[in-house]
Formats: structure tokens, sequence, C-alpha cells
């Protein structure tokens, strides 16, 4: 099978609307959690998200953003920023074959804020003025759908739905195709926007969410004891990814390689994470059986990890049991800074492991005051350096439904 | 309204189509053909009769919008509902 790298990075976060922007601000220990002003927050019980910094309506025509779903925006920002800094033009500057040209974009949810808008519409004014774009809006393909229009992909258009491992699932997507011989290039990655009354009222049901309202910054904090649920995010991010002859050939940048990555459920519960982390440990062994490495190799992990009680506890004993006592990895979890960002999680995690890789430098766990007793696995409070020679990096993805995505990236093959 | 002119009409309804589609409302004239010189879809152009509903206070019916093939044909057809109101 061909190799895979990764030759374009884009991302529009919490903690910036492009990805050095974000990267500058993770290295930085900065929170991108505040609290939410909307009228609509004042009486739910978390009033806090890691909302994105900058609005991607603004970034796209004005006529282009009204019929687009904020999750499709952010994923035209992310998509189109990875496809510029891939060194690819557009339209009459593209120079991809459209027939090898795949996307694959994840996303958990999909459009929910134009379905419940076009919901009060319907009730409060009548079927005539629901807008003829709800359903081309609402669907949960629309974010790949909308970025493989922009780029003239013709091999193929994929959106997996797989709650808060939808990225990963899709890098995982991508890289097989790729890998089967049917495209040249993709661009994977994943999209959310549900920074909305409904989800937020839900996930607080679920008491899923942080409810440290008066301290919006401090409220991500994986692996701390006083930690009391995730903090939900919005954004996107995607990366291009082409065959290692292909970006020879054009002599492009190579930031590393998608060496391997790893799936499996946990088939416990719906929602609830396997507390025996089985399906987290498959996965990840999965993953680096796929990359043809052993546990020695894996110098860094940006794990799942979103703060709340069981799941971080779960997967730290999952890292441990994969990666042994004695292992040299790094550990951190960037949604201390950015929330959780769901379908968009994987996605924005992966680059965050590459780069880390790339620049032997691990962002921060923010928050971790008081750890977890018996934690067993080395978390980075402050940027932490990675040795030099050949690094690999897991990153995990879980998700609600018992998905469990595992990815590893390396440095191999990577140009200046 | 009553006293609207083909004028403001065309006026007003260029301004919803470029909130629509993106056109600019100085490129847009009676003689526009909503598909093929403004860039109106069949999705589009539903969103512009209704915002054209609202806007002036009026109903085209789905069988009449059909048949609106150009900017002008709306405009007449706006004025002649604004006549009979």
């Amino acid at each position: 099978m061909p190799e895979i790298v990764i030759t374009g990075l884009g991302a529009t976060t919490p903690l910036g609307g492009d990805l050095p922007t974000t990267w500058r601000n993770l290295l930085a220990g900065t929170s991108g959690v505040s609290r939410l002003e909307q009228p609509w927050a004042e009486h739910l019980a978390c009033r806090i998200g890691g909302q994105a910094r900058e609005d991607p309506a603004a970034e796209l025509e004005p006529a282009k953003a009204r019929h687009l779903d904020r999750s499709a925006q952010f994923a035209l920002v992310a998509g189109l920023e990875a496809w510029a800094d891939a060194g690819l033009g557009l339209d009459d500057d593209n120079p991809v074959d459209p027939d090898r040209l795949l996307v694959a974009i994840g996303s958990g949810i999909g459009g929910l804020s134009s379905l419940v808008a076009n919901w009060d519409t319907l009730r409060d004014r009548g079927p005539r003025r629901v807008s003829p774009f709800t359903v081309p809006m609402l669907m949960a393909n629309a974010p790949a759908a909308n970025l493989g229009l922009a780029l003239h992909a013709r091999a193929g258009v994929h959106s997996p739905v797989s709650a808060c491992a939808s990225s990963n699932e899709a890098i995982s997507q991508g890289f097989d195709q790729l890998r089967w011989g049917r495209a040249d290039v993709a661009v994977i990655g994943g999209a959310e926007a549900t920074i909305h009354p409904l989800p937020v009222a839900a996930f607080a049901q679920m008491q899923a969410l942080s409810r440290r309202n008066d301290e919006p910054e401090r409220a991500s904090r994986p692996w701390d004891q006083d930690r009391d649920g995730f903090v939900i995010g919005e954004g996107a991010a995607c990366l291009v990814i082409e065959t290692l002859e292909h970006a020879r050939a054009r002599g492009a940048r190579i930031y590393g390689t998608l060496a391997g990555a790893g799936i499996s459920a946990d088939s416990h519960d719906l929602v609830q994470p396997d507390p025996s982390g089985l399906g987290q440990r498959k996965a990840m062994a999965k993953a680096l059986a796929d990359a043809d490495l052993t546990a020695a190799d894996i110098v860094h992990v940006n794990a799942h990890a979103t703060s709340t009680p069981q799941g971080d506890a779960t997967e730290a004993q999952s890292i441990r049991a994969v990666l042994g006592l004695d292992s040299p990895a790094v550990v951190t979890s960037t949604k201390s800074m950015t929330g959780h960002l769901l379908g968009a999680a994987g996605a924005l995690e992966t680059i965050c492991a590459l780069l880390a890789l790339r620049h032997r430098l691990v962002p921060p766990t923010i928050n971790l005051e008081r750890p977890d007793e018996d934690l067993g696995i080395d978390v980075a409070v402050a940027p932490r350096p990675l040795p030099g020679g050949d690094r690999a990096a897991i990153n995990n993805s879980f998700g609600f439904g018992g998905h469990n995505v595992a990815v590893v990236v390396t440095t191999a093959n990577a140009t200046a | 309204m009553a006293t609207a002119t083909a004028e403001t009409i065309l006026s007003q309804l260029a301004t919803i189509i470029n909130e629509v589609v993106g056109a600019e409302t100085s490129t847009i004239s009676p003689e526009s053909s909503f598909s093929d010189d403004l860039g109106v879809d069949s999705l589009s152009m539903v969103e512009i009769i209704y915002a054209a509903e609202d806007s002036f206070g009026i109903t085209i019916p789905e069988e009449e919008s059909k048949n609106l093939r150009t900017v002008g044909n709306a405009v007449a057809h706006i004025e002649r509902a604004l006549a009979d109101a």
C-alpha cells in the first residue's frame, strides 16, 4: 500500500480563526473558554463554552454564508486554509485531477441551529416561510459536500457521523481510500457548531457539562480531581493528505506521515464509556499495528480526555495499559484550552499531535492542579520538549455510541 | 405601497436579489434573466419570492412564480398585485 503523507493543515477554533494563531495560543497555555453572553444562556445550568474566535460567516461572501449552516461555514474556512497551506489553488489554479480528489469531513450533529430556526419559522409563520435551503443546511453531510464543491472533488465525498469520534473516523476513511488507490489527494477533518441553547441544555441534562460558570477559563481541567464535565466548543479542523508519490511529484512540503488508524466499538453502553477501557485499548493497539509501530515508538499522546470524571480516568488507564508503565510518552489534553469540539475534536487534536512532533514541543494541559492519584501517565502541565529522531504520536477520539478511533502520525518523510 | 412605481419596485427587488445570491444591484435590470444572468437557482428563486412577498405585502402563487423568467416579469407581477390590493 502507498505511504500517505500530510501536506496541508487548517483550523478555526476557540483559540484562533486559523491554525497558526490556534497553535501559538495552545503553546502559550491560553484558555479559549468564556462565558456565554447570549441572552438565551441566562437560564441554563451551563453558561460557558469554547466559542470560535472568529465568525466564519465574516470570511465568506454574504450570499454564500447565508445558505450555509455555521458548521459548513467552519468546514469551508478550515478546509480552504488547509488547501492553501498545501500550496494548492482553486478553480483554474486547482492542479489536482478532480477524479482523484476526495473529501471526508465528519460532524457529530450537523446543522442543528438551521433545523431549529426553521422549525421556529414553520410554527410562527407557516410553511411558506420555511427556507428552501433548510434541508441542504441541516444535513450532517453538508460540511463535506460544500467543501467538495469548492474543491471540485469527484472521487467521493464522505461524512462519517460518530459523535465525538466523527473526525478521526473521517481521517481513517480518507486514509483508507488513498491506501486502496481510489484517490491521490484527500481533504479530511471535522466541523461542529453546537453552541446553541438546545444542545447546551441537553448535554447539561446528561450531567456531561462543567458548571464552573464563574471561572470559565478553569472549567476544562482533564485529569484534575476537581473536574466536573466537559466544556462545549465549536469550530473545524482539516488536513490535506496525499500519496507520497503524488506529494513528491509536485514538490509539496510534507509535515509528516499518516501512519495508522484503529477503530473499535465498546458495545457496552450508548453514552457511558466502558470502564474496563477494552475498546479504547483495542483502538490504540490496532492503530499501532496498522502503523507497524510498537508502544516504544510513541513519544506523545494527544488524549481524548474531555474533563469528565470517569472518562479521563478510564483513558489514562487505557493509555497506560497499551503503552506500558515505562513509556516515555508525554501526554496532553488540548481540550483543557479549546473545550470539546465534538465532531471536530479528533481532527484538531490529530493536527496538534502532528505539530507537537514537528516542533518537538507538546502543548500543556492547563488547569491540572491536583491530578488524579495513581494517574500513571506523564501529563505535560507546561510546554514539554520532545526528543529528536523519528517520532510518532497517537491521537484518541471516543464518542457517544461507543465509538473509539485512534490515529497515529509520525515524522517519517517530513520535509523542512 | 399602492403608489409604488416600477422603478422603486425594481430597486427594492434588486436589494433582495443581492442579499440572496450576491449579484450586484447595479447589474440588475428588467431584462436580467434570473437563471442565466444572475445565477439564481430554483431554491434561491423560492427565497427571493417569499422575501418579495414579505417586502411588498403581496402573494405570488407558486404556479405563477414559475413563469417569472426575468426581473422585469417579476416587477410587472408585483406592480399588478399591488394595484389589485
